[in-house]
């Protein structure tokens, strides 16, 4: 059981090199660093988002709130910091938004376990209630004047180097915060028993609790953490963008989603790993980013990533049949 | 308090047998009743008003049909995420059809072809999108929500790329007649919709299809093993979902007069709302017609009287979706104290 293999991420990997030569073929200026690095922060928050989804597709459930949960905790952090300006501090502002998200995820933990709903509908609802409820009681203004430590955070670069233009680019730390995050969640699952009760949980519900895993831990432990990513990933993108949007960022559940189940993650669990999340969001922004640098209108986007997602999930499905004949099931 | 409480269940179980077996539509019904007498209280008699029913049963019929569609697509256990772009896709071909192709001597006869023609080519449109769907998910076996997020995905970025992102405005009077019009009063969306709810429940309850889609939600393998054809089942749910949608998007851009690629993305979210609130079970089998019907008019009757009582869309969506956990969190006890124990 502890031996995985990687077979999927080895074929995400093949298929993200042959894109990336192909578009490299045709606009050299992929290859750009300024290019990559733009590539790898435009994975970050998308890619932060989805490390919390892959928790909640291990344990066989769903969550589409975390978008709202982002939105949410992004914006009333911000108006908090505008209000009390002892909170500008970028780690007091990633810390209180990352609470703010943490205790709106714990919330859908409770509906989930306590009531025994299902969590597609109980995160419908709460992504409904926590959105409708940021846009009509906190207010529906943009931020743009944001507090000065996410003006500067946004500027700091590690290892800024000069591009062609004469430009400072660099390693945004955002992304340097995703990888953290990513190698957190690869440890917690790989390496800790909360993380064996996750795949437990998705793998045979019934068995974890024979076995037992304490389901209620786990259940709060999931949703809670998709929610701290949440307000990570609220306040790095409020940061990334220079204002804090109520409108930001609806609609992207669908976006990671697919993000996470390209890479290999079984929608009903058991199944998948962080490497093969991150080389499905990978996939995802390099294919918007292709379109892009072949001057291919923007509204390909969508097609392509639908035909990305069918494709991917259909290769899974038939795969996994194929498993499942060779094995005489 | 033990006492108490085996007195509430006491009552509870009489009220039920008292009232048939249908609770939670009766629970709904109780509800809608409590929101409509709330928002005639709350609004001082306004909303008892001709003009505000005639608005409510103009708007309604769009969402109702999409939560009927995605009732159906929840019956096998599946769901259907790309409703709303199905309907868009199918308004702006028929849009394109009706604006692009009508000949510049608007002669009657001829206007009556190219809306037929629009009417014909987004049916047809609704009818290779649904069996896209079905294919992929009887046939490749990709589950019910993945194959349709990611056709959502594909249906929209075509609508897209058709249009350029652009809204095609301008259709003949007598197609917007549809979309607007009144007969006797009674908006002619709301008779078009009850047909079309009096057809389903047809199929629904009366039909042998209906049933086999049940069955094959609540236990596919225990279906397959009676002898019902599972895949072929599945892929004509989908094909009907999809013509579902294709005619709520003919509603739509009758009633609004103009088709955009990403226009009334929030009624996905609404139609599975609707669909969980009227007793539709998403894991399979269970729900009716009729409580998908209530729930869409309970909440049809919220957002107008909100509407007049000045409040914002926005505290729309929250109380829907209070309204939902809240229903889900009631049925959840409801359920247990019906059920005893293994509930």
């Amino acid at each position: 059981m502890a031996k995985f293999s990687y077979q999927h991420e080895s074929i995400l990997l093949l298929l993200l090199l042959i894109l990336s030569a192909t578009i490299g073929w045709f606009n050299p200026a992929f290859f750009g660093p300024g290019n990559l690095l733009s590539i790898l922060k435009s994975c970050a928050i998308p890619g932060i988002l989805a490390l919390g989804t892959l928790l909640v597709l291990l344990s066989g459930n769903i969550d589409i709130s975390f978008p709202a949960i982002a939105a949410a905790s992004m914006y009333v952090t911000c108006k908090l910091a505008l209000s009390a300006p002892w909170l500008d501090q970028m780690t007091l502002l990633v810390l209180l938004s990352a609470t703010i998200g943490c205790l709106l995820g714990l919330a859908n933990g409770v509906l989930v376990h306590c009531f025994n709903l299902p969590a597609l509908i109980v995160t419908l609802g709460t992504g409904s209630l926590i959105r409708g409820g940021l846009l009509a009681f906190v207010g529906t203004r943009i931020v743009a004047n944001l507090p000065s430590s996410m003006i500067a955070f946004s500027k700091a670069t590690l290892f800024p180097i000069q591009d062609a233009g004469g430009q400072s680019t660099g390693l945004a730390i955002s992304v340097v915060i995703y990888f953290v995050l990513a190698l957190v969640t690869h440890l917690l699952l790989m390496r800790t028993m909360l993380g064996r009760g996750i795949y437990a949980l998705g793998g045979a519900p019934e068995s974890a609790r024979r076995i037992g895993f304490p389901i209620l831990g786990i259940q709060f432990f999931i949703y809670s953490f998709v929610g701290l990513l949440a307000g990570i990933a609220g306040i790095l993108h409020a940061s990334t963008v220079r204002n804090a949007n109520p409108f930001d960022l609806a609609g992207l559940e669908l976006t990671v989603i697919a993000a996470v189940v390209l890479g290999g993650t079984s929608i009903t669990g058991g199944r998948g790993s962080v490497l093969g999340v991150m080389l499905g969001v990978a996939l995802l922004v390099v294919l918007g980013n292709s379109l892009i640098l072949l001057g291919l209108p923007s509204h390909w986007h969508q097609v392509a990533s639908g035909l990305a997602l069918i494709l991917g999930t259909g290769l899974t499905a038939w795969r996994s049949r194929k498993g499942q004949s060779e094995r005489g099931v | 308090m033990q006492e108490n409480q085996s007195k509430r269940v006491n009552i509870a179980q009489g009220l039920k047998g008292w009232l048939g077996t249908d609770t939670n539509l009766l629970r709904l019904m109780v509800m809608t009743c409590t929101i409509f007498i709330v928002m005639c209280l709350a609004t001082r008699g306004r909303f008892l008003s001709l003009p505000n029913f005639q608005a409510i049963g103009l708007l309604f019929p769009e969402l109702a049909i999409l939560s009927l569609a995605m009732m159906l697509a929840m019956f096998t256990g599946g769901i259907d995420l790309s409703v709303v772009a199905i309907a868009n896709l199918s308004g702006l071909v028929a849009a394109l059809i009706m604006t692009r192709l009508l000949p510049a001597d608007t002669a009657t006869v001829w206007v009556g072809w190219t809306l037929a023609g629009g009417v014909v080519a987004a049916l047809v449109t609704g009818v290779i999108c649904g069996a896209i769907n079905g294919m992929l998910i009887a046939r490749f076996h990709i589950s019910a929500i993945l194959a349709t997020l990611g056709t959502m995905q594909l249906f929209t970025g075509l609508a897209l790329v058709i249009t350029g992102g652009q809204a095609i405005t301008g259709f003949p009077d007598p197609f917007l007649f549809a979309g607007n019009g009144e007969w006797w009063g009674v908006p002619i969306p709301f008779l078009l919709f009850a047909i079309l709810a009096g057809v389903l429940w047809v199929i629904v309850s009366r039909t042998p299809f209906g049933l086999q889609t049940q069955l094959t939600g609540s236990n596919s393998l225990a279906a397959l093993f009676s002898g019902i054809r599972v895949p072929w089942i599945l892929f004509r749910v989908y094909l009907t979902t999809g013509i579902l949608a294709s005619l709520t998007g003919l509603l739509m851009i009758a009633r609004t007069n103009s088709a955009k690629a990403d226009y009334g993305s929030s009624y996905l979210l609404q139609a599975i709302l609707v669909a969980v609130l009227g007793g539709v079970s998403p894991t399979g089998g269970i729900g009716s017609v009729g409580g998908v019907v209530t729930a869409v008019i309970a909440l049809q009757m919220l957002a107008s009287g909100f509407n007049m009582l000045h409040f914002s869309n926005f505290s729309r969506d929250f109380f829907w979706g209070l309204f939902l956990l809240l229903i889900m969190v009631i049925n959840h006890y409801a359920n247990r104290r019906g059920g005893g124990r293994n509930g």
